[in-house]
C-alpha cells in the first residue's frame, strides 16, 4: 500500500483571534501551531492501513511556508516513513489554489490511497480532499467515519442528516476522514527521535493564480448579555413568555 | 441579465426542506444582482415530489434531470449534470446547501469548473458584479469576507441561516433526462435513523445536553422536552457526553461535532466550553438552563434560568405541551 496523507499546519483550537492590523489575518505573535486534527485521523488510518498490508509507505505532503516542516516532523514521528515540504509564502484562502498546488505533486506518485482531513479547523473550507480528486480524475469518499478495503475495493461510512450513508469505490481513490474513523497514536519518544532523521523534501513551489480576494477578518457580532430570568422551576412561566412576547420564537 | 443556479436536494424522491433555504438565498442574490432569474435544479429518478413548490420561495425555473441511478446521491453522476448544465446556460453564480451532501457535491463542480468555492456561507451580497460572501472561521471565532472573482460564483449556504421567504415566481416546470453512469463512488445504502428523527444541525429546535444530566437514561428528560415542540426539535450532546458514549457523535454540537443555528437553542447542563459555543453561537436565541450561576454559557445566552435542571426542565416541558396543546 502507498499512500499519501496531505496534512496542514493550523493554529492550535484554543488559540484567541487577534486580528492582524491588515485587518484580513490573524496576529500570529504567540499563536501556537498543530498539526490539523482531522488530518491526524488521517495520519492514522495510512498507518493502520500500511501495518495491516505489511508493505509499503506513507508519505506526508504539505503546503505552506517553511515552519510546516515541523508539523511534518510530527506526522513523521507518528510514523509515516518520509515527508515533503511544498514550500509557498502562505497557505492560499482559495481550496483550490491549495488543491493545484498538491494534485501537481500526487499526480505521478503511483498511491492507492490519498487521505485528507475533512477540513482544517482554520480556515473551515471543507474542499480541498474532493477538489484533488476532480483534478486528478479518482474516485473520492469525504468525511469517512469507517472504513474496510479488500481486494481493491473499499467500502466507506459517513454521517449524513439523520443517518449514515455506505458507498462502495474502487481503488486508488482520495477520501477525507472525520472523527470515529480512529484513535490517533500519540507519538512516542523513539518515534520523535527518528523522525529527525527521516527524509523530508523542500520544493519551492508557486501558487497559482486565486479567483478569491479576502475583504477582511472580522470579529462575529458579540452577543449581547442575556439576563438571568430567575431560579427554579418558578421562573419557567415567564421563560416561555419571554420566548413568546420578546424574542417571538414559539 | 443574470442568472443563478439553485442546487436542490431529494432524498427518497422527497425534496429536502434545506432546498427552500437554497432556493431563497439563491433568489437573494439574484436580486442583489438585479434583474435577474433563478433556475432550481434537482437530480432524481424520477419527478421529486415538492420540487414544484420552490416556485414559491423564488424560483423561476425548476429543473429536474432524472436519470436511474440518481434517486440516491450519485457523487459523480451529480456533478458532471450539474457542470454540464453551468457550461450551457451561462450562469453567474451556483448555490448549494452546506450539508453533508452539499458540501461534498460543491467541491467537486466547482474543481471541475476552475472555480473558487465558499463553503458554509451566511451572508451574501453584490458589489460591483461580483459575490461578496460572509463565513465563519476559526471555530466562529471570526468571519471571513471574501470577494470571489470572475463567474461563475459557487458557493454553499450553512443550513437554517436563510430562513425560507416566500417570494412567488413562475416556477415554471422543465424535465430531462440525463445519459451515463452514476460513476465510480456508488452510495450501497442509507442506514437512516428512526423516522421522523430530525438532525440536530438542520433542526429549527436544539434541545442539547451535557455532563450535568449526570447519566443516559436522564436524556429522556430532553427527549420529552423535544417531543412536546411537536416534530420541529432535535436533541444535541456536549462532547463530554458523547466521549462518554451517553449519546452518539452525530448529536454533538461543537468544534468537534456539528454547526448548529437553530432558531431556539435550549442548553441544558451544559457549561458552555468554548469547542462547544464554537458549534452554536450562531443560533438565533439561546437559553440556558444550569445550576451554576457563573457558568460561561450564561455569557452567550438570551436567557438563563438558574436552576437544578431535573426541576427546570419537566416543568418546562409541561408549559411547552399547554402551548401547542
Ligand atoms: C480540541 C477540542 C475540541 C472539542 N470539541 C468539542 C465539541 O465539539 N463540543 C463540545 O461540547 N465540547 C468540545 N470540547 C470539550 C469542551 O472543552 C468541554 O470539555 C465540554 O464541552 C464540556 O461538556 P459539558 O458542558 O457537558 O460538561 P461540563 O463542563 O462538566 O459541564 C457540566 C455543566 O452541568 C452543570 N450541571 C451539573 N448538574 C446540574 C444540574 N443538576 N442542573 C443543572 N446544571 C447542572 C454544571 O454546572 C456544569 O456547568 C473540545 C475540547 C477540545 C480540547
Ligand atoms: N496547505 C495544505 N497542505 C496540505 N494539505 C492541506 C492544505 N490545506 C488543506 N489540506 C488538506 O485538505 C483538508 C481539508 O482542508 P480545507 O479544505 O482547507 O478545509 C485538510 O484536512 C488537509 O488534509
Amino acid at each position: 500500500m502507498k499512500i499519501a496523507v496531505c496534512i496542514k499546519r493550523v493554529p492550535d483550537s484554543e488559540t484567541r483571534v487577534k486580528i492582524a492590523p491588515d485587518g484580513k489575518s490573524i496576529d500570529e505573535a504567540g499563536v501556537k501551531f498543530i498539526l490539523n486534527p482531522y488530518d491526524e485521523f488521517a495520519v492514522e488510518e495510512a498507518l493502520r492501513r500500511k501495518e495491516k498490508a505489511g508493505a509499503g509507505e506513507v508519505v506526508v505532503i504539505a503546503l505552506g511556508p517553511a515552519a510546516a516542516q515541523e508539523t511534518i516532523r510530527t506526522a513523521l514521528a507518528m510514523g509515516a516513513d518520509r515527508g515533503v515540504l511544498l514550500q509557498a509564502d502562505r497557505i492560499p484562502a482559495d481550496g483550490l489554489q491549495a488543491a493545484t498546488a498538491l494534485a501537481a505533486e500526487l499526480k505521478a506518485g503511483g498511491y492507492d490511497l490519498i487521505l485528507f482531513g475533512k477540513m482544517a479547523i482554520d480556515d473551515y473550507n471543507h474542499q480541498v480532499g474532493p477538489m484533488v480528486a476532480e483534478l486528478l480524475d479518482l474516485p473520492c469518499v469525504t468525511t469517512v467515519a469507517h472504513l474496510e478495503i479488500e481486494n481493491g475495493k473499499g467500502t466507506a461510512e459517513r454521517e449524513i442528516e439523520g443517518g449514515v450513508e455506505v458507498v462502495e469505490f474502487p481503488l486508488p481513490a482520495v477520501l477525507t476522514t472525520d472523527k470515529g474513523l480512529n484513535e490517533p497514536r500519540y507519538p512516542a519518544l523513539k518515534g520523535i527521535m527518528a523522525a529527525k532523521k527521516k527524509p523530508l523534501d523542500t520544493k519551492p513551489t508557486t501558487l497559482a493564480a486565486g479567483g478569491l480576494d479576502v475583504l477582511a477578518l472580522m470579529p462575529p457580532p458579540e452577543r449581547q448579555a442575556g439576563k438571568i430570568v430567575g431560579e427554579g422551576a418558578a421562573a419557567v412561566a415567564e421563560l416561555v413568555r419571554l420566548l413568546r412576547e420578546e424574542a417571538k420564537v414559539l | 441579465m443574470s442568472r443563478v443556479l439553485a442546487v436542490l436536494e431529494q432524498r427518497d424522491g422527497a425534496l429536502r426542506k434545506v432546498s427552500h433555504e437554497v432556493v431563497t438565498g439563491a433568489r437573494r442574490l439574484a436580486d442583489a444582482f438585479g434583474n435577474s432569474t433563478v433556475d432550481a435544479l434537482v437530480m432524481a429518478a424520477g419527478a421529486a415530489r415538492g420540487a414544484d413548490a420552490v416556485g414559491g420561495f423564488g424560483a423561476d425555473k425548476v429543473i429536474t434531470l432524472t436519470n436511474a441511478a440518481f434517486g440516491s446521491y450519485a457523487p459523480e453522476g451529480y456533478a458532471r449534470a450539474i457542470v454540464d448544465r453551468v457550461k450551457a446556460g451561462g450562469y453567474d453564480a451556483v448555490v448549494f446547501a452546506a450539508s453533508a451532501t452539499g458540501k461534498d457535491l460543491a467541491p467537486r463542480v466547482a474543481a471541475q469548473l476552475g472555480r473558487p468555492l465558499a463553503q458554509e456561507v451566511t451572508d451574501v451580497a453584490v458589489e460591483g458584479g461580483a459575490v461578496i460572501a460572509i463565513r465563519p472561521v476559526y471555530a466562529g471565532k471570526a468571519l471571513l469576507k471574501i470577494k470571489i472573482a470572475g463567474s461563475p460564483a459557487v458557493l454553499s449556504l450553512r443550513p437554517n441561516v436563510f430562513t425560507p421567504v416566500q417570494r412567488p415566481k413562475a416556477g415554471a416546470a422543465e424535465t430531462a433526462s440525463v445519459d451515463g453512469s452514476a460513476g465510480r463512488v456508488v452510495v450501497k445504502q442509507i442506514k437512516a435513523a428512526p423516522a421522523g428523527t430530525l438532525d440536530v444541525a438542520e433542526a429549527p429546535i436544539v434541545v442539547s445536553g451535557g455532563r450535568g444530566l449526570k447519566e443516559p437514561a436522564n436524556f429522556k428528560v430532553l427527549e420529552e422536552l423535544a417531543a412536546a415542540f411537536g416534530g420541529r426539535a432535535a436533541v444535541g450532546a456536549s462532547r463530554a457526553v458523547v466521549d462518554a458514549g451517553w449519546r452518539p457523535h452525530a448529536d454533538q454540537v461543537g468544534q468537534t461535532g456539528k454547526t448548529v443555528s437553530p432558531t431556539l437553542y435550549v442548553a441544558v447542563g451544559v457549561s458552555g466550553a468554548i469547542q462547544h459555543l464554537a458549534g452554536m453561537r450562531t443560533s438565533k436565541v439561546i437559553v440556558a438552563i444550569n445550576k451554576d450561576k457563573d457558568a460561561p454559557i450564561f455569557k452567550v445566552a438570551d436567557y438563563g434560568i438558574v436552576g437544578d435542571l431535573f426541576e427546570v426542565v419537566p416543568k418546562l416541558t409541561e408549559e411547552i405541551k399547554k402551548l401547542h396543546g
